[in-house]
């Protein structure tokens, strides 16, 4: 019996840890190598209509406590990127990451992962550090419904959005990815940081602001999955600062059926996923569950 | 880990190369990067050419900010993140270190630690004149060659270290520099059946082992690199063929 296996929504996944988006997931190899390395699932990078270099170096730092980004959305494009889909999608589940500027924009991109063989496609609306895109138009519940329901109109494979923390209206965003048709939610996306170097006087990023992930914002995700549980009754996927199984037992606790990793890669390494599934399947013997399925939410009762 | 520390000299050793020493407080192993910034210019990354209490940075100016990093001095401050990377393995007991150009540095802290035989290959004598007493000064074994013969012997890297192997048995070849000569030296070696280290180069930005944007087939230049040995350099088949640029394209070296 397969303790671990669990499903978002029709997407079934024989591990309930997923690569989230923005990790180890530009080309094709490198999705390939993560999904053999104990991932259910891996998200690609997010991409766009066109190639976009992202932001100027420096644009990545981390502490032990946090880590901080402005990528700045870097990708090669749609059309370039099918090279890399077919690489991946021969090594097992993808969830195709999009970004856009406009609800007919997501619906094209998001066909054109469908064609790439993805199992999904995740909006992004929540990017913290690129204008015009993620987080702007995210927080907006009927920008978002629009832009779910194009998008479901434009595609038969699930449609999953993720959301942003920097909101005071999550769960509002929540049912408003629902209402318009949306397959799960992922929560959360970064928060909106920045980080001065004292001795320059200046931010650090070239983009001053960035995106505050790792273990320093995992009481925000659970908080958030916790909340969504409460307003949604679509599948969650939680995400934000796991490192162990002890932080993906957490989100499901809250109410997510499965979880994404990010940061924590690069402190834990590839291997980060066969470590979190060993951990989880020593606690689920330990205390008596059967299935990912059997926790979810019970912090709730 | 993050640090921004003060630099203690700084020294221009030929036209286009410059040497930046700063102490910090970082452990840093032979092979292993930083990621240098300041103010006005972008964030790069640096072989470390020194790693014991003083750490150094040798690098040559080919574009805006090895040009703005050019113009810093004594006392100016500079935010380093790392070291990043593998570093070499320094087991073997009979090592070539064969460097090309700016692709010496890294090889630096190697002839610091341990007895070994180096090439050093650049275009023309004014790139590579600043190792010999470097390497006379560590009393090692050296040969030059330039392109264009103006220092040592005429040719390449590979011309030359094929000379040298015709005299002289290594358990191993240690080499950093331009891919092109990297990828016929590692022909070399896999055609003699001598092992080989490589440290390679890509486009960075995280430089941590998360963005993906310096993979070479399924490897990370910056964190499973960037040293790599001869078996590994074998199974990748974009090595000496094609890179990503910033936006993760591919693009023909």
């Amino acid at each position: 019996m397969n303790r671990l296996a669990t499903a978002v929504g029709s997407v079934k996944l024989k591990r309930p840890g997923i690569v989230a988006s923005g990790i180890l997931d530009e080309t094709g190899p490198s999705m390939a190598r993560m999904l053999s390395g104990g991932a259910g699932a891996v998200v690609s990078k997010s991409i766009g209509s066109v190639a976009k270099g992202g932001h100027a170096n420096p644009n990545f730092i981390e502490t032990g406590c946090w880590t901080m980004n402005a990528m700045g959305l870097p990708n090669p494009g749609i059309d370039a990127f099918r090279e890399e889909m077919e690489v991946a999608v021969a090594a097992g589940k993808v969830i195709g990451s999009v970004y856009a500027a406009s609800p007919a924009e997501f619906a094209s991109l998001a066909g054109k992962m469908e064609d790439y063989g993805a199992a999904a496609v995740e909006l992004n609306l929540s990017c913290p550090h690129a204008a015009g895109f993620g987080m702007e138009m995210g927080t907006d519940p009927a920008m978002v419904r629009s832009i779910v329901s194009e998008t479901k109109d434009a595609v038969s494979i699930p449609v999953w959005a993720k959301l942003t923390p920097n909101t005071h209206i999550l769960a509002s965003i929540g049912r408003a990815v629902e209402d318009g048709g949306g397959d799960a939610v992922v929560a959360i996306n970064t928060l909106k940081a920045m980080h001065i170097v004292p001795e320059f006087g200046k931010p650090f990023l070239s983009n001053r602001f960035g995106g505050l992930s790792g273990r320093a914002i995992k009481p925000v995700g659970v908080r958030a999955v916790f909340d969504l549980r409460s307003a949604v009754s679509i599948p969650i996927v939680g995400v934000g600062g796991i490192y162990g199984h002890r932080d993906a037992l957490e989100y499901i606790m809250a109410g997510a059926c499965a979880f994404q990793v990010g940061s924590a890669v690069s402190e834990m390494g590839p291997g980060i996923f066969e470590s979190i599934n060993a951990g989880l399947k020593e606690f689920m013997a330990e205390f008596g569950y059967k299935s990912i399925k059997d926790m979810e939410g019970i912090a709730h009762e | 880990m993050n640090e921004v520390v003060r630099i203690s000299s700084a020294e221009k050793l030929n036209s286009s190369t410059w040497v930046i020493r700063f102490k910090a407080a970082f452990d840093a192993r032979p092979g292993q990067f930083v990621m240098v910034w300041a103010p006005g210019m972008d964030e790069i990354p640096l072989s470390l050419s020194s790693v014991g209490e003083t750490k150094a940075v040798t690098f040559k100016v080919i574009g805006d900010d090895t040009r703005k990093l050019s113009a810093m001095s004594e006392g100016d401050r500079l935010h380093v993140r790392g070291p990043y990377g593998n570093g070499f393995d320094l087991s073997s007991r009979k090592v070539l270190l064969v460097g090309g150009g700016i692709g010496i540095a890294p090889l630096m802290p190697i002839l610091e630690a341990k007895e070994a035989d180096a090439v050093f290959a650049a275009r023309d004598g004014d790139e590579v004149a600043y190792c010999v007493p470097i390497a006379e000064g560590l009393g090692r074994r050296h040969w030059v060659s330039t392109d264009d013969g103006s220092l040592g012997f005429k040719g390449n890297a590979v011309q030359l270290v094929t000379e040298v192997l015709g005299e002289n048995v290594y358990d191993e070849i240690i080499a950093c520099g331009p891919e092109i000569m990297l990828y016929y030296l590692h022909r070399l070696c896999v055609e003699r059946g001598i092992r080989c280290q490589m440290s390679l180069e890509r486009y960075m930005k995280c430089a941590a082992g998360i963005c993906g944007s310096c993979m070479v087939d399924d490897r990370r230049v910056c964190a499973d690199g960037p040293v790599f040995t001869g078996e590994q350099i074998s199974e990748l088949r974009e090595f000496g063929k094609t890179a990503r640029d910033a936006s993760g394209a591919k693009k023909k070296l």
